[in-house]
């Protein structure tokens, strides 16, 4: 998919439960597969990723639309904890 | 008058080989990568089986420590020693594999289970000393087979073997050459989950005083399907296992709805009960030999042991209204219907609040909810973090939405309205079912006055909808009307007094 | 950040599943590709 839309043009949004899984999940579209077992082992694709709950993603969606779909899990998630993983990934292997 | 909970059941099977052999995540990756270091030291990661009857939650499971007792010791529970070691437990047992290899033969009755004879020997007398298998079917015990036979079944006949301490003690073999639904793996999935869910009735008859031939109607809510290639799922579980367990006068069917599959059972089960149509029904189903070490590799890249090393299963019995037992208010049933959609508010909202609101009640006013009780110990280093405390969570944050409490009371309410995690990740084993047991006790003790059950499924995983699934329901404390059969007997008879009394009366004064 | 942009997204059955983010982005003028929700238990 990254190579029929150009890698530069996508964007991942990921809505993992927890820091943790949310990071290995974007170690994983950046990367490349850290258990080397799933269909992305080995390709470093450095596409741009986020969790559903960062402001950069809120900031652009509609917020009547972001109130009714995910409001309530900022109360839920550990969203600074995700926030956390999720720019040490992005810092480390995102390429656009 | 509502249908009342009569009791639960609950079994576990410790099948550490099954994880090597037949869990999905082990079988993936000797297909992707036979050669891989974590199959290779699989098995260092696995537990005995006495470590297993001494894991914190699995006691918890068969009812002899409680989810408040739990609660009390610190996570995670794979690292706390435990004075609990018991084999049986209120609610059922943790069954040896040998034993439960055992009950897999006797509940073959197509001879398609070949044991080999020294294992076969060995498993016969055990079994013949456990109190509920009927002697009657050990004498499946008698026809086995030498091991370079059944090595020929595996090798020839594309048999599943069955493996007991890592050596191969019989095998599976297809029902068909052909058909897939018929194929030896599939016959080996269905014959787990058919004497995990045999164990469970029997258990549920011992432990509740109840005969085996009351029992009018069994629903199975499993994940597993069967049938022939010309109808794949075409069932019946629920009958297969009542006719091992020995309910002569049952009939049943399967019911299914992934995770929540055992609350819409529920429902169909109190509706029944309710309208009269029958006066016991049971709710009960097996586990997955699938789902058998899971999350394997996160467990065994963090140094955990192999948590998710259990076939489990649960019955639940639903009866007439006895005046004593927690009554199944089916007039507080929550839906996500196919208009709710997937955001977790609408659907956290249409399986409480919008139920409870009808019937003029607030979140607040349930005291303990039964959601997906995963234990955190396997979902935690999985990252899918804790998810009965999830679930809290987002019933307080819905409950803070409406202003039925502070938002700074949200951990309180996570506290005293939720429990830890107990159940093992079998679907829809940790799904609102594991806490009936000791939900019925602390209701009919009076110490909390509502339960709300909710089950909640992820059908898109069966790429037929992109749909999410659950529905929900009240239990509540007896009203203490009494037993139905005698108020009513008693009742009809004065009414009928009244009744030719006031005939009579009106005839005396037509004619006066 | 996503007008105009290819979204993938992959949701989480205990998270935020991918149907709630798909009616979130598409409302910033990304377009979906690709949705999954995962399912650890």
């Amino acid at each position: 998919m990254a190579e029929q839309y150009g890698p530069e043009n996508i964007i991942v949004i990921l809505g993992a439960a927890e820091g943790e899984a949310a990071g290995l999940a974007a170690e994983t579209v950046t990367a490349g597969d850290p258990t080397f077992a799933g269909p992305l082992a080995g390709v470093q694709l450095g596409l741009k990723v986020y969790h559903a709950c960062e402001p950069e993603i809120k900031d652009e969606v509609d917020s009547a639309v972001y109130d009714e779909q995910i409001s309530m899990m900022e109360m839920v998630l550990d969203v600074d904890d995700i926030r956390k993983e999720m720019s040490t990934i992005r810092d480390e292997y995102c390429k656009f | 008058m509502y249908s009342v909970l009569k009791g639960a059941s609950y079994i576990l099977a410790h099948t550490p080989d099954m994880v090597i052999h037949n869990g999905t995540t082990q079988t993936t990756q000797r297909t992707i990568d036979p050669d891989s270091e974590y199959l290779k030291n699989l098995d260092k990661s696995l537990r005995s089986y006495d470590e297993c009857k001494a894991y914190l939650p699995n006691q918890t499971y068969i009812g002899n420590i409680t989810p408040d007792e739990l609660a009390g010791y610190a996570q995670p529970w794979y690292q706390q020693k435990s004075d609990y070691i018991q084999r049986e437990g209120r609610f059922g047992e943790i069954m040896p594999e040998d034993e439960f290899i055992g009950l897999i033969a006797i509940c073959d009755v197509f001879d398609l289970v070949k044991l080999e004879s020294q294992f076969a020997v060995s498993v016969k007398k055990k079994l013949e000393s456990h109190s509920l298998i009927d002697p009657k079917f050990l004498s499946v015990f008698d026809k086995n087979f030498e091991l370079s036979e059944i090595n020929g079944f595996i090798a020839d006949e594309h048999a599943e073997p069955l493996y007991y301490g890592g050596m191969i003690v019989g095998c599976i073999k297809a029902a068909h050459d052909i058909d897939h639904s018929l194929s030896a793996h599939v016959i080996f999935e269905n014959l787990v989950s058919k004497a995990s869910c045999v164990l469970s009735l029997l258990h549920l008859i011992d432990k509740n005083h109840i005969g085996k031939e009351d029992i009018e109607y069994v629903i199975e809510c499993s994940e597993e399907a069967c049938g022939d290639m010309n109808q794949r799922g075409g069932g019946n579980f629920a009958k297969a296992a009542a006719e091992i367990a020995g309910l002569v006068n049952a009939t049943g069917s399967d019911i299914r709805g992934f995770c929540a599959g055992p609350t819409h059972a529920l429902i169909h089960a109190a509706a029944m009960v309710k309208a009269g149509t029958f006066k016991h029904v049971i709710v009960a189903a097996g586990g997955s030999t699938a789902k058998l070490g899971m999350n394997g590799k996160d467990h065994v890249g963090k140094g955990i042991p192999i948590l998710e090393d259990c076939v489990a299963g649960f019955a639940i019995l639903v009866s007439a209204n006895d005046g004593v037992s927690p009554e199944i208010n089916t007039d507080i049933v929550g839906r996500h219907t196919v208009g709710t959609g997937s955001s977790p508010q609408n659907v956290i909202s249409s399986l409480t609040a919008s139920a409870l609101e009808k019937a003029g009640l607030k979140l607040t006013d349930i005291d303990k909810y039964t959601v997906e009780m995963q234990n955190p110990d396997i979902t935690k280093p999985a990252g899918a973090g804790n998810v009965p405390e999830a679930n809290y969570k987002m019933i307080g944050a819905l409950a803070a939405m409406r202003i039925e409490i502070e938002k700074s009371q949200l951990a309180d309410f996570v506290s005293e309205h939720g429990m830890v995690g107990w159940a093992p990740t079998q679907g829809h084993i940790p799904s609102g079912v594991p806490y009936l047991g000791f939900a019925r006790q602390e209701l009919m003790d009076k110490k909390i006055n509502r339960v709300m059950v909710i089950g909640k499924g992820s059908l898109f995983l069966g790429r037929m909808t992109n749909l999410f699934d659950g529905v929900s329901f009240v239990l509540q404390q007896n009203s203490g009307a009494g037993q139905e059969e005698t108020v009513s007997e008693d009742k009809i008879r004065k009414l009928i007094a009244a009744s030719l009394k006031d005939f009579a009366k009106h005839l005396q004064e037509d004619e006066g | 950040m996503l007008k105009d942009k290819k979204a993938i997204i992959i949701g989480d059955r205990d998270g935020i599943p991918g149907p709630a983010i798909e009616q979130c982005v598409k409302t910033a003028g990304a377009e979906v590709v690709f949705s999954s929700t995962e399912c650890f238990v």
